[in-house]
């Protein structure tokens, strides 16, 4: 970053290059994707395919402003977000202390990871109509199905992680006399912090697509992914499209702001992102 | 990394007894799950219909595989699965190079992928069935949509990450551009290709059940499961859970693994 220095007002000599290169890109960036919306725009208004199946950029902005300023896309999202927080958590919730026990005692792992390696691969979706007869349309369902999709890879993540802790830092640690829960704590924690939150990382992505395809088989009357699903109805692509572009937002933000910054809180902090990597 | 099956697979070094007791270790927590699965059921807690015990399954399991309509159901996913990867593998190597190579279509496409990438791709379901109808050429390119994300990706960074060096001192024992990309840029870049191209296909089977279910397809295991449902068949359904687990797990050994293995065992680490 260029600074500017106090006195003068003038910037400093800038950062050489740091600021053009970012700049090109930036404009390289907003070419491409004014030029994909060119493209688009002449393809909605030529005419070739029906208005109602490829609305042009204008309407589908108008709609989502619309949806937004009454308020319908805030319920929406608020629900897609309850619904995902909730599985999501109820995941870290299992995974992560069970992942933890398994990477430490034996016989826990015994236990669970021929399971785990069972159930993994049955993909969250396949589960879904067996739990709408159980559970019925609505929350429960989209929850558990979150939580189905989402504690696999926070749980395996969280056990190679324990598991790779480095023994010599155990050892270390107990001979400078840590104690169980100080070790606990100030080692294991720390050392496998890279790949826990790489472990949610993935968790919450699966999380996230889970619950917009749960949402469109089993909610009942709201939901970005019940939205998308129901619009199709009436063909108003306008609205799948908005809700599209809300879906895409919440992920981005999810992704870079807050993981971004659990990631910097934790594992940069610690100084564990080499040993991550290595 | 051990798991169930490589355990099990391992005979160590001959010894009877060592290879039972895996065994039984093994089998020790699904047994425990069967049975508290068989009081579950047979307590009468649940209806019977909504919660049938193994037996049932087993039996409805059987019947539907000498009957050929599990098979038929399994086999049509499997295709359905393998043509939308391939269309996936091959266009999104051709995108991934074509970025990694040229300038110009970098600039263009990068943040048209990074932008689509994040988006869950079943948000597009609905829009992909508007467009192409019910049924399975909507399937088949959401899916292979959503799988070639991946493959996009890690093909541009392979062909990116291929060493300047090796390209200039091909370039000047006059290599031409097809020896050069045969020879040189994609034995390079095929570990990152590999990598991606097992990401993409298992985010395909994940997805591909879901997009069996809505866009009614005739055959396939996520119809066959959804279905069900109609007619409160929980047996039915299970036996076609427990088919889609099973092809999960047999991707996850015969072909994610292998993948593995074979990138870090020819190229050693993946990851620098």
């Amino acid at each position: 970053m260029s600074t500017i220095t106090a006195e003068t007002g003038i910037a400093a000599k800038p950062a050489p290059g740091v600021w053009r290169v970012r700049l090109r890109s930036w404009r390289r960036a907003a070419t491409s994707i004014l030029l994909a919306a060119a493209v688009y725009e002449a393809l909605a208004r030529a005419g070739i395919f029906a208005p109602a199946l490829l609305p042009t950029i204008p309407t589908i902005l108008k709609k989502l402003y619309a949806m937004l300023a009454d308020g319908t896309m805030v319920w929406h999202a608020s629900y897609t977000l309850y619904r995902v927080l909730f599985g999501f958590g109820l995941a870290m919730v299992v995974g992560i202390p069970l992942g933890i026990l398994m990477a430490r005692f034996k016989r826990v792992e015994d236990f669970f990871l021929p399971l785990v390696s069972a159930l993994m691969p049955i993909p969250s979706f396949s589960l879904l109509p067996l739990f709408l007869l159980w559970f019925g349309i609505g929350n429960m369902t989209t929850i558990l199905i979150v939580f189905y999709a989402s504690t696999f890879p926070i749980l395996f993540n969280t056990w190679s992680g324990v598991r790779s802790v480095n023994p010599l830092w155990l050892r270390a640690a107990g001979a400078m006399g840590a104690d169980e829960h100080k070790l606990f704590w100030k080692v294991i924690i720390p050392g496998a912090s890279p790949f826990i939150i790489t472990g949610m990382r993935q968790g919450f992505l699966r999380s996230w697509i889970a619950v917009i395809g749960a949402e469109m088989i089993a909610a009942s009357a709201w939901g970005l992914g019940w939205v998308i699903f129901d619009a199709k109805e009436f063909l108003s692509t306008d609205v799948m499209l908005a809700s599209i572009i809300v879906i895409g937002f919440i992920g981005f933000v999810f992704e870079r702001l807050v993981f971004g910054v659990l990631e910097r809180k934790t594992v940069q902090r610690w100084g564990m992102v080499r040993a991550a990597k290595g | 990394m051990q798991d169930a099956v490589t355990i099990a697979a391992t005979p160590n070094a001959g010894r009877g007894a060592e290879r039972l007791r895996a065994i039984w270790r093994n089998a020790f927590p699904f047994i425990v799950l069967g049975v508290a699965w068989e009081i579950a059921a047979w307590s009468g807690i649940f209806h019977h219909r909504l919660f049938p015990p193994l037996e049932e399954i087993a039996q409805t399991f059987v019947r539907l595989t000498l009957d050929g309509i599990l098979p038929h159901h399994a086999f049509d996913t499997l295709l359905r699965l393998i043509a939308a990867f391939t269309l996936a593998a091959v266009a999104g190597v051709t995108i991934g190079v074509l970025m990694g190579r040229s300038r110009r279509m970098e600039d263009l496409l990068l943040p048209l992928v990074s932008i689509l990438a994040p988006i869950p791709g079943l948000a597009y379901a609905p829009l992909f069935l508007l467009w192409f109808g019910l049924g399975n050429v909507s399937a088949l390119l959401l899916v292979a949509v959503v799988s070639s994300f991946p493959v996009i990706f890690n093909s541009w960074t392979g062909v990116k990450a291929v060493k300047e060096i090796w390209l200039r001192s091909a370039q000047s024992m006059g290599a031409d551009d097809q020896r050069l990309f045969r020879h040189v840029i994609l034995p390079g870049a095929l570990p990152y290709m590999l990598t991606g191209l097992r990401l993409g296909l298992a985010q395909a089977w994940r997805i591909l059940v879901a997009v069996e279910m809505l866009a009614s397809v005739t055959w396939g295991l996520g119809w066959l499961t959804f279905g069900a449902r109609e007619f409160l068949n929980t047996d039915v359904m299970l036996a076609g859970i427990a088919t889609i687990g099973m092809i999960g797990l047999a991707l996850e050994k015969l072909v994610f693994e292998k993948i593995e293995n074979y990138t870090v065992v020819r190229w050693g680490m993946v990851a620098e």
